[in-house]
């Protein structure tokens, strides 16, 4: 399902960060923090609250440009590939998005003409349908979406991540609001992405029941005071 | 093989056109807000009348400006939910997030916000200008300057709502810094009104609109998607 | 040579370099300033002939010009410093941009004050629509908008970043609101005042109203070094130079 050339990715990392550093507030987030992450790569952010686990989320994803350090995306400068990157990942955040008067499909139909994307018309209409029919929103396309529960919100914002192949998933606390059942179908469904040669970076308090060979880790929180 | 996904460019007009049915549809649904502002106009130029006096040779003579004052305060009452909205649903992290350059997103945004607040305006401004005593060819010329001047204003106060959106108290901070620049449109949009109604040559005043309508069209978009990354980002 | 630019571009963008910079030049700037604005004044106030038509009420031209000269030329630094400090994320060109907007307004506001004060016995009332008056009104009012945009940030960075964006855009339609000012004005043809202007201004006149105008310009330099080096201070509060400059002291 992935055409990212996936045996091939494996080789040169998506996305490198070289001695990130961040401030805020006269106090050092995080410095000196160096990761990489590949195709195939489940990575999660850990640290306890206030420790920057959101702030460096938006800086991966390109939300944010506070930080000093190198950024970038499959060997090149972000700042030369925003294009690029913006079409080949996907952010997922603590606000969905998702506009209220409209229909789920209407809701996911803007989403992908914002990213450029290749579809249009049936194919569209199609994907959309399918997408919806895998988080389980079948019957609901075409319900306004403040008819739909805080939980079925969610799952419409979810949908979006099967619209169109993308590279990097970016999740800042993906499972928020979603009942057992979906959090499961949530951790196969980020497996499957990575074993497809896709990347996962999340963000989460949830313990996750992801096979731990799988799963790197980014540690925050041992924050120091600034100079 | 290491081959990278190869760039597909979104065309320009796509994402444009989406964001401008997504922004009309989404206030047709919420009418509501959009009778609001029609109505705040409406009323302002009521209450002039009743300030001033019902005099036909006061109104004629005052009624350009008063026109063009409330349809200012119209458009600058109505702005502040043009990012607002987005910005609180989240969906302004997504548009920022799209390839597409950001200042196409904002032109669409704005041309819907123009399409849903200056179009209703400028279609009831006639009926006012009759209640105000303005003869036809000066309603004629006034309806030309608010279509040529209410772009200008939108765009403006876009870049008043684009730097004010991560803010709790929007409104009033827009104005303080939205109204000194809308000097400019505001002379040229009733002088241009006011030659008609004596019989002068207005044409000047037109051009220097229209002008001024080009300007902001092309440079206020690239201030305003600079404003809100500012916004978004912090 | 571009190196050597860059060089001391970074040198003197660090908020250290400027401060001590500053240390040895302030004495200087405000020398400059009394030597030009104490006689100037003097010269200006007590000396310089009587105008044949305003009497001695034109002497308040001696605050006023240098004033709204030394506004409209604070906004543009504003805008500037401002503008430096987005493109390059120079700390110390937002620190300068942040300075100039209350000083700027201040001019703003002193020459609003003594237009109208000037205004009583030339015309007979305090305020005339004049374009002149009416422009600089607006730039006051621009500035107020920075300001108020400034202090409504939370983070010193976020606020830095608006405010340069909005000063630009502002410095953009400057030209454009003083156009439409001036030409509103000859539309409605309100009374303007008529300093006798240029060649036929009379040395006496013109030497103290010179040396008036570049002493307001070093005293708005004075003002803006010492306001910034107050908030290079308070910013840099933390780090190891501060630390030790005030134990010094």
């Amino acid at each position: 399902m992935l055409e990212t050339g996936v045996e091939s990715q494996l080789i040169s990392p998506l996305l490198e960060a070289k001695s990130l550093l961040c401030e805020r507030d006269d106090r050092v987030l995080f410095e000196e923090l160096s990761f990489a992450i590949t195709a195939g790569d489940i990575t999660q952010v850990e640290g306890p609250n206030g420790s920057g686990k959101t702030t460096l989320i938006r800086i991966l994803c390109g939300l944010s440009s506070a930080y000093e350090g190198q950024l970038s995306w499959r060997g090149r400068p972000m700042s030369q590939c925003r294009e690029q990157f913006c079409q080949q990942h996907i952010y997922f955040g603590h606000l969905t998005g998702i506009k209220a008067p409209l229909s789920a499909e209407e809701n996911l139909r803007w989403m992908a003409q914002c990213r450029g994307s290749s579809l249009k018309g049936l194919a569209l209409d199609n994907a959309v349908d399918q997408a919806l029919a895998k988080v389980g929103l079948h019957g609901f396309e075409d319900a306004p979406v403040y008819t739909l529960s805080a939980g079925q919100k969610r799952r419409v914002a979810l949908a979006r991540l099967f619209l169109e192949p993308v590279a990097l998933w970016v999740l800042d606390e993906p499972f928020t609001a979603i009942d057992r059942n979906g959090v499961a179908e949530l951790e196969s469904i980020i497996e499957q992405h990575a074993k497809q040669g896709g990347a996962v970076v999340l963000t989460t308090h949830h313990e996750l029941s992801i096979d731990p060979s799988h799963l790197k880790v980014i540690r925050l929180g041992d924050a120091r005071e600034g100079l | 093989m290491a081959v990278e996904p190869e760039m597909t460019y979104p065309s320009l007009r796509q994402g444009l056109w989406a964001i401008f049915k997504r922004d009309l549809v989404i206030a047709f649904r919420q009418r509501s807000d959009l009778v609001n502002s029609l109505f705040f106009f409406i009323m302002v130029i009521t209450l002039f009348p009743l300030g001033v006096g019902p005099e036909p040779e006061i109104l004629s003579r005052i009624g350009p400006g008063v026109l063009w004052i409330a349809a200012l305060l119209s458009t600058l009452l109505s702005v502040d939910s043009l990012f607002r909205q987005d910005y609180e649903d989240g969906s302004l992290e997504i548009l920022l997030l799209s390839p597409q350059p950001l200042f196409i997103i904002v032109l669409g945004k704005i041309m819907a916000h123009w399409c849903i607040t200056a179009v209703p305006l400028i279609l009831v401004s006639p009926l006012l200008g009759v209640m105000l005593f303005l003869d036809a060819e000066t309603i004629g010329v006034l309806i030309v300057t608010l279509l040529l001047g209410t772009p200008v204003l939108s765009m403006i106060s876009a870049i008043g709502a684009a730097l004010t959106v991560g803010l709790r108290k929007g409104g009033v901070l827009i104005a303080v810094i939205a109204l000194p620049l809308y000097v400019p449109v505001l002379i040229f949009g009733t002088s241009a009104v006011e030659a008609a109604s004596m019989s002068l040559v207005f044409s000047g005043q037109l051009a220097y609109l229209a002008a001024l309508a080009i300007f902001s069209i092309t440079l206020a978009p690239f201030a305003i998607a600079a404003g809100l990354r500012i916004s978004v980002s912090g | 040579m571009f190196e050597t630019i860059k060089l001391y571009y970074h040198k003197f963008g660090t908020p250290k370099y400027f401060y001590d910079l500053t240390s040895k030049m302030l004495p200087w700037l405000i020398g400059f300033t009394v030597v030009l604005l104490v006689p100037g004044v003097i010269l200006g106030l007590g000396f310089a002939p009587m105008d044949e038509e305003q009497g001695h009420s034109y002497r308040i031209m001696f605050i006023h010009v240098p004033a709204a000269s030394v506004a409209m030329s604070a906004y543009v630094m504003m805008a500037l410093a401002g503008a430096i400090g987005l493109i390059w994320k120079m700390k110390m060109a937002e620190i300068v941009a942040k300075c100039c907007a209350p000083i700027g307004a201040s001019f703003a506001l002193l020459c609003l004050l003594t237009g109208s004060i000037w205004g009583k016995p030339t015309w007979g009332t305090w305020w005339v629509w004049d374009a002149r008056l009416t422009s600089m009104l607006v730039l006051f009012f621009l500035f107020m908008g920075v300001i108020a945009l400034n202090n409504a940030f939370e983070s010193a960075q976020s606020a830095a970043k608006a405010t340069a964006l909005l000063s630009i855009v502002g410095v953009v339609n400057l030209p454009i609101i003083k156009y439409s000012v001036e030409w509103w004005n000859t539309l409605h043809q309100t009374a303007s005042i008529k300093v006798t202007e240029g060649a036929s201004m009379p040395a006496e006149m013109l030497t103290p109203l010179l040396m008036c105008i570049f002493g307001f310009y070093f005293l708005f330099s004075v003002l803006v070094v010492v306001a910034s080096r107050a908030e290079v201070l308070e910013r840099e509060q933390r780090s190891k130079w501060v630390k030790q400059l005030v134990m010094v002291e």
